[in-house]
């Protein structure tokens, strides 16, 4: 059990959870062109999207005190003038093309590498930081002055329109080997972000059928006594919202079914817990305060068996709920990612984890994921080894959007956020 | 056009197969002499092809028909048939070394005697031909006829050398395996469903080229059957047509099977050395190298509408969709219907059967009955299987129908969890704010019993709140279906009728 003398209380709880998972994008970080390492990990490259969340931490940082505003400004510029004078050719050991980026980079040259996919999710993710760095950047000093200017060249070069399909929705990346991969964004995901920012371009933008398309893809479930958009894996609830605040905006298909992305969210966030109450499968210790089913780390392919019946065990996986994989699987930080959405359970998630298994919350930073029904290096079964960078990102940007509604204000006066989400027939609230 | 088993000597293999033969292509039948001119002549005998015959002539019709290969067709040679029946011995295989999951003992020694399953499918194939065989067509009073059929006019056709003519003519000459175009399989050698069911030796790995209906349920019996098995599959879920959690749910089965699974992938050449066949696949920028002893292909299913001379006969056809109907099944020659798979594009034998009847009807008795009209639901045989009816929410949303989807978890099903067979869910459709059911997809162990009660709803306008006051024998996996109806019911406990129910129960 964790030492806690006198339990802290949830403000102070939340700052330690929050600065602990910040001080990830000081340690991952190599200074000199501004990339963060995907985990801790030996060898571990670079992740665009986790640089996106780390160029939204650092105004969180500032505004924390835990870094002086000079200091982030200069991170954010060192970052910007990295990808904007990245190499953008065909070659296949470029940074990016057509203003996108490969998944994962060299974290020292910033060349493609493992042949990743030039990924247009997780370059919409890296936009996502640049435009927030773009709002909160707005003093007239010279560094300032440049991050606003590179940050509207980064977003104006991403050439949205190269990356759809022939029926207007957009691709999931493009390789030089093979061009095009063959899937495409459908069904309500994570690409949220990448539709808000393509239709909110203004050189190169997204058609309003892309967007409608997409949404025809839509699930709209009655599950476990309650209606909500269907997605599996938590973190599809939750990516796109960290940046875009979806309290009392609605779309067309939000408007027709009397709710909001917000309350989706919400709603998602308690059938989680529902179905580990439920807990289909047996799985050790999950309950009230032990659920999350994200894209999170695992224990790696095998088998499990239960009473006789056997299970598939999964390494870095999408797991989702009701139809899994579930492989016992536990993710703290998609629990922490919900607290706007749901603080009476997701805060008291967080807590339960912190006391039952600290070792998954070692110096208040959490662990990608947890496996107490497979024995493995923990106290407490299997422990995802390290720390990955989008698990520290959106414990960042989802605690302070719970404290302040920093990130949600700062996008909410991004020009191309209000855009995207107009012509995505978004009305009502704050736009 | 597809191997003639017959004339090329491929069976009989033994007493079942003899007995099947007897049934559906007598060795020696004798063609009738031709009366003076049928009510209707039927071109195929396979299901749209009998049933048809079988209705007209119950109904007085003077009829003949008219097959160039096997009586029954491919559903009940070389389709649903013998599939289903092999299906099932590899289910109990599955069973047996699953049986812990049960309380039970593991088995000490699972062999596979791969002839004798065939044997058995063979066997229940020959007592299922009784229903479709020559002599039960006599009997009907139908003249049958084996041959190649070829229209000479508009309204006669000729059979080895015989001239059959007609008031009425009905084409339900079938469908066959599209062979894909990959360099070097020809040569290689390559098995369809109008060749697997003649194996007798199980091939030690097979590759499955093709994720639709057929090859997924052959990749998986294969597997279970003790074929090291691989399926590649051009796109990134198997059963295209169907809902993506249905799809994921057969990938994760073929996944726990042991299935080798290549999505995404293209099969691009094939080369033979020594006894193995090297096929090169490639997904994305990754290119791979299988040896396989055998290669199934199933990427489709194109119409047989070569050779009948339909030119002369005035009826257009496309080598691709197959003959030309209208909604009434009416080719564009007014005395010619067609019907099954030469026509349709759901490709499925009770599809057959409905529409040969609505053929049979317009046809015959100025009946103006509509295809369109038809609810059709299908099957997938995987394990779990995979079942649909209606329309599918993304099909609604784009009829800007307003839709909702009630969902049920199979593992919250009491009777799905006795018999250990938790996995898929009852998800049904309907129009938002109302409880008319627009369409259902199940998934479970059997989802193809299940989805009936779905399509009698629909058939009968039956909405949810209706079903929901059906007793359902309790426990049983259908109840599934009655948890949907009654989680619709509660939804209609507004909170101003929640209100008005407090206030009633406390007065």
């Amino acid at each position: 059990m964790a030492e806690l003398p006198h339990p802290l209380s949830d403000e102070a709880f939340l700052d330690k959870l929050q600065q602990s998972a910040f001080d990830y994008f000081l340690e991952a970080a190599n200074p000199a062109n501004g990339l963060i390492a995907d985990t801790t990990r030996d060898h571990a490259p670079a992740s665009i999207a986790v640089v996106g969340f780390a160029l939204s931490a650092y105004p969180v940082g500032v505004e924390r005190g835990w870094m002086p505003r000079v200091d982030a400004a200069e991170r954010t510029l060192v970052t910007l003038r990295f990808f904007w004078n990245s190499d953008q050719t065909e070659r296949p050991e470029a940074t990016g093309y057509k203003g996108f980026y490969y998944h994962f980079l060299d974290l020292k040259s910033g060349a493609r590498v493992w042949r990743s996919e030039l990924s247009i999710v997780d370059s919409a993710l890296l936009l996502a930081g640049v435009l927030t760095a773009r709002s909160y950047f707005t003093e007239n000093t010279q560094n300032e002055t440049e991050i606003r200017e590179l940050a509207d060249a980064l977003y104006r070069r991403a050439d949205w329109q190269w990356a759809r399909t022939g029926k207007g929705t957009v691709c999931h990346g493009w390789k030089p080997e093979c061009g095009f991969l063959n899937y495409e964004w459908q069904g309500y995901n994570e690409a949220f972000i990448v539709y808000v920012l393509g239709l909110g371009s203004p050189t190169h933008p997204l058609s309003e059928s892309g967007y409608r398309a997409w949404t025809a893809t839509y699930q709209w479930e009655h599950l476990y006594g309650c209606d909500f958009l269907y997605a599996g894996p938590l973190f599809i609830h939750q990516f796109s919202h960290a940046w875009i605040d979806f309290r009392g905006i609605q779309d067309r298909f939000m408007r027709e079914k009397r709710s909001d992305y917000f309350e989706n969210s919400r709603r998602a966030t308690y059938i989680q817990r529902e179905y580990a109450l439920r807990n289909p499968h047996g799985f050790k210790d999950y309950g009230e305060n032990c659920w999350g089913l994200t894209a999170d780390d695992g224990p790696g392919a095998g088998t499990l068996s239960i009473a006789g019946r056997e299970h598939r065990v999964f390494a870095y996986a999408a797991r989702g709920v009701p139809y899994g994989p579930d492989d016992g699987t536990i993710s703290g930080p998609a629990a922490l990612g919900s607290l706007p959405f749901a603080p009476e359970i997701a805060l008291p998630a967080v807590r339960h984890l912190y006391e039952r298994y600290p070792e998954a919350a070692r110096n208040y930073r959490l662990a990608s994921s947890f496996n107490p029904t497979l024995s493995g290096s923990g106290p407490h079964g299997w422990l995802s080894e390290g720390y990955f960078g989008l698990d520290q990102g959106i414990v960042v940007l989802m605690i302070e959007n719970y404290r302040s509604q920093l990130i949600w204000r700062l996008m909410r006066r991004c020009p191309p956020i209000g855009a995207g989400l107009r012509r995505a027939g978004f009305r009502g609230g704050w736009l | 056009m597809p191997p003639d088993k017959y004339s090329s000597g491929t069976i009989p293999h033994d007493d079942h197969d003899r007995e099947l033969l007897d049934n559906v292509h007598p060795p020696t039948w004798r063609n009738p002499q031709p009366a003076d001119k049928y009510t209707l002549v039927v071109l195929g005998a396979g299901t749209a092809g009998l049933v048809a015959a079988h209705a007209a002539a119950a109904l007085g019709a003077k009829v003949a028909i008219i097959e160039r290969n096997l009586l029954g067709g491919d559903s009940l040679n070389v389709g649903c048939v013998p599939s289903k029946t092999i299906i099932r011995t590899a289910r109990l295989y599955a069973e047996m070394r699953n049986a812990e999951n049960y309380g039970a003992q593991v088995p000490g020694d699972i062999r596979v005697d791969f002839p004798a399953v065939m044997e058995r499918m063979r066997r229940v194939r020959a007592r299922i031909s009784r229903n479709d065989s020559a002599r039960r067509l006599i009997s009907a009073g139908v003249d049958v006829y084996f041959g190649e059929a070829r229209f000479t006019g508009p309204n006669a056709v000729a059979v080895e050398g015989k001239t059959l003519r007609f008031k009425k003519a009905l084409i339900a000459t079938g469908a066959r395996s599209v062979t894909p175009s990959v360099p070097g399989l020809v040569e290689a050698g390559y098995l369809t469903n109008e060749n697997v069911f003649d194996l007798t030796d199980r091939p030690p790995c097979l590759l499955v080229i093709g994720g639709g209906p057929l090859g997924c349920e052959l990749a998986q019996a294969f597997c279970r059957l003790g074929s090291k098995t691989i399926i590649a599959h051009d796109e990134p879920l198997f059963l295209p047509k169907e809902e993506r959690d249905a799809a994921q749910l057969v990938s994760d089965a073929f996944a726990r099977d042991g299935i080798e699974i290549r999505l995404n992938t293209t099969a691009v050449n094939v080369r033979v050395e020594g006894k193995q066949k090297l096929v090169d696949l490639v997904n994305d920028d990754n290119k791979s190298t299988v040896a396989v002893d055998e290669i199934l292909t199933e990427i489709g299913r194109a119409p047989n509408v070569e050779g009948l001379n339909l030119e002369a006969a005035g009826v257009e056809y496309d080598a691709h969709i197959g003959i030309r109907v209208n909604d009434f099944l009416q080719t564009t020659n007014s005395r010619i219907y067609a019907a099954g798979d030469a026509c349709l594009e759901h490709k499925f034998t009770h599809t057959a059967d409905a529409s040969a009847r609505i053929a049979v009807q317009n046809a015959l008795f100025l009946g103006r009955k509509k295809l369109s009209a038809l609810t059709i639901p299908w099957c997938t045989y995987t394990d779990p299987e995979v079942a649909h009816v209606g329309l599918y929410a993304r099909q609604a949303r784009e009829k800007d129908i307003p839709v909702k989807t009630f969902t049920v978890p199979m593992h919250d099903v009491d009777r799905a969890i006795a018999d250990g067979e938790e996995e898929g869910f009852v998800k049904i459709h309907v129009r938002e704010s109302t409880d008319k059911i627009l369409g259902a997809t199940v998934v479970a162990r059997h989802a193809g019993e299940m989805i009936n009660e779905i399509s009698l709803a629909i058939v009968s306008g039956i909405g949810l709140s209706t079903l929901a006051r059906v007793i359902h024998a309790y426990p049983t996996q259908a109840g599934a279906i009655k948890m949907a109806a009654d989680a619709y019911n509660r939804t209609r406990l507004t909170p101003a009728r929640k209100w008005l129910s407090t206030r009633w129960l406390r007065w």
